[in-house]
């Protein structure tokens, strides 16, 4: 488990108004490594456990490991728990887990989640403006979990793309033409020099347009929404082939 | 040598788009209805489907030397190629299928006939029987003799059992009219797929992506090239070569394969010739390279063209124009080769819907300085 996980575990044990809390366990989300990547925006079918039993008359809020619960004195199911009283209900709950779950593993946990806290809390770049000293640096609101994020993100969608440009299949071609037979790294594709005048599309092309026209011509596909997750994904593959490069609308 | 034309697809073309504009033109709007273009692209796709295949040119190739008086004497002489058809079967693409029967009517079409036509490689897509048998079918109707050559696109999904089983030796020589012609097998790659236990689809899979980087480096090896000095060792070093390879038998861009890794051995073999052309497949362009003594030639493909590596072309190079995506086979072709007295070749890119471009001896061998073929207007990005 890293930083990320177990603090998910951690704010999930915090509190959900209900007779129980329903919440996945993150490690069962971790898919093993499948030869397609997921399209970011699809729907993940997230895994459920059973509640925790309970008589129907109090509060029972249920840790995300599925076995550790907690009657909550006094509350009827679907009262709504104040923050503080929360966070006592999610602190006895984890103080539960620690104490059930051997030591070494319990010590690494709340050895990791400091340090992710600590991390997740810090500034990317902090003012740390002492007494009378100048200040070299604006701060910001970035952490390092926001900058790993960004980037986790985009090599997410640029990868699914890659996989996509690559695979014949899986752009819907009918007769075995990817993207790369032509264009390899996507040479050649050149999506700084869009928007240009099309003739034979009749009107402006955006790179969009001719992804679709490759699709529904060389490749003899059916063309893709604008907003489709594969085409979203070849976009933002061809797009990353090219940083750096000077735009130049309208360049044939 | 039947004169070069314009096919008559590219006239259609530029009818077609003439009149396109012209209605924007005249509409003085920019946008007419999605419908009614729709309704002329239809028309047009199925006036193109029903043309005739128009004969082409291709290109030939003309070797001649002055060291054997009376073989010299027999040049020039031409023979003409075809490359890179990357075939499917036909029910899964019969595009491919098309353009490569159209090489084979430009070849046939061919007056006078070549002395013989060298099948480039890469005959199939993915190694399959299916695309070596229709491949097979479609050569036999070339009216001259045919020499074959492999590509990776044939070897790797059976290591080429099939491939030797219906063209023979995947490397031999010959002689033709005092010229020592040489065909290799330059698509060799050190086992990838063992240690990663990949079936042998999964390998052919990898070596066909052309930006794989999964795969090795293409190369002759140590035991052909062997054979190679033995093969050249009874070679007088006044004999002009010609050496076929799939690959560039020079160092271009690692990352598509432009390339063989062992080429520096592969030429230091040929350096003591006096004149060596080699003639290679798999970049799918017109591409020209000189090394001291050593002239090369690209070819082109009937499938599709490769856009040009974004380092390492050689100065000698005029690059083809950029092809246009909306003119379907442009950028494609075949060619033929006329060797010269001297054994040096002149190339001509036979290409559909374009002007032929030649590529003299006379512009190799001033270095760029004299016959520099005609400048490209839309380079590659």
């Amino acid at each position: 488990m890293n930083h990320r996980t177990k603090r998910k575990i951690g704010v999930c044990a915090i509190l959900l108004a209900g007779a129980f809390v329903l919440l996945q366990t993150v490690r069962a989300q971790q898919q093993p490594q499948a030869p397609v990547v997921a399209a970011p925006t699809a729907k993940v079918q997230l895994p459920t456990h059973p509640p925790a039993p309970g008589d129907g008359k109090s509060l029972v809020v249920q840790l995300c490991d599925g076995e550790t619960s907690l009657t909550v004195a006094g509350m009827k199911p679907g009262d709504r728990l104040s923050p503080a009283q929360a966070q006592q209900v999610s602190d006895e709950l984890m103080a539960q887990w620690l104490a059930k779950t051997d030591p070494e593993t319990a010590a690494a946990w709340v050895r990791e989640e400091k340090t992710a806290r600590k991390a997740a809390a810090a500034p990317q770049k902090p003012a740390a403006a002492k007494a009378g000293a100048t200040q070299t640096e604006q701060p910001n609101d970035f952490s390092d979990r926001d900058f790993s994020t960004w980037k986790r993100e985009v090599e997410r969608e640029v990868t699914y793309g890659n996989q996509i440009f690559h695979d014949d299949k899986l752009l819907g071609s009918t007769n075995g033409v990817s993207c790369a037979m032509c264009h390899p790294n996507a040479a050649n594709t050149h999506p700084e020099t869009y928007p240009k005048f099309q003739i034979q599309l009749r009107r402006v092309a955006l790179l969009r347009d001719m992804i679709n026209w490759c699709i529904e011509n060389p490749s003899r596909g059916k063309k893709l929404d604008a907003d489709d997750p594969k085409m979203r994904a070849l976009e933002a593959y061809i797009m990353a082939q090219r940083k750096g490069v000077a735009m130049e609308y309208g360049k044939h | 040598m039947i004169p070069l034309k314009w096919g008559k697809r590219r006239e259609t073309y530029l009818t077609e788009r003439e009149q396109w504009l012209k209605e924007l033109m005249d509409s003085g709007q920019t946008w007419q209805g999605r419908r009614k273009f729709l309704q002329m692209a239809a028309l047009a796709a199925g006036a193109a489907a029903v043309k005739e295949f128009v004969p082409h040119s291709f290109q030939l190739v003309e070797v001649v030397q002055a060291a054997e008086p009376a073989a010299a004497a027999e040049r020039p002489f031409t023979f003409a190629y075809i490359s890179d058809s990357h075939l499917y079967e036909k029910t899964l693409n019969e595009r491919f299928v098309r353009q490569l029967i159209r090489a084979v009517n430009d070849i046939n079409a061919l007056d006078p006939q070549p002395d013989f036509v060298l099948y480039g490689g890469d005959l199939a897509q993915l190694g399959q029987p299916g695309e070596l048998n229709l491949g097979a079918e479609i050569l036999k109707e070339i009216k001259a003799p045919v020499k074959m050559m492999v590509g990776e696109h044939d070897w790797f999904l059976d290591m080429g059992d099939l491939w030797k089983a219906k063209f023979g030796p995947p490397y031999y020589s010959f002689d033709h009219k005092g010229i020592h012609f040489v065909t290799l097998m330059s698509v060799n790659e050190k086992d990838f797929w063992t240690s990663k236990g990949l079936t042998p689809m999964q390998r052919m899979q990898i070596v066909s992506g052309l930006d794989d980087g999964r795969q090795s480096a293409f190369e002759v090896g140590e035991e052909e090239r062997e054979w190679l000095a033995r093969d050249l060792a009874k070679v007088p070093k006044t004999t002009p070569l010609v050496v076929f390879s799939h690959s560039p038998l020079y160092k271009l861009y690692r990352n598509w394969n432009f390339w063989t890794d062992d080429a520096e051995e592969i030429q230091a073999l040929l350096r003591p010739f006096k004149t060596v052309t080699v003639i290679h497949g798999h970049t799918h362009q017109v591409l020209t390279n000189r090394i001291g003594n050593i002239h090369f030639h690209g070819m082109l493909s009937t499938a599709w063209p490769w856009p040009y590596a974004p380092q390492g072309l050689p100065k000698l190079t005029v690059q083809m124009n950029r092809p246009d995506p909306f003119n379907q086979t442009e950028g494609m072709g075949d060619g033929t080769i006329t060797v010269n007295p001297s054994g040096h070749v002149d190339k001509e890119y036979l290409m559909w819907n374009r002007n032929p471009l030649k590529v003299s001896e006379k512009y190799l061998d001033s270095n760029g300085n004299l016959d520099r073929p005609a400048k490209t207007t839309l380079p590659g990005y």
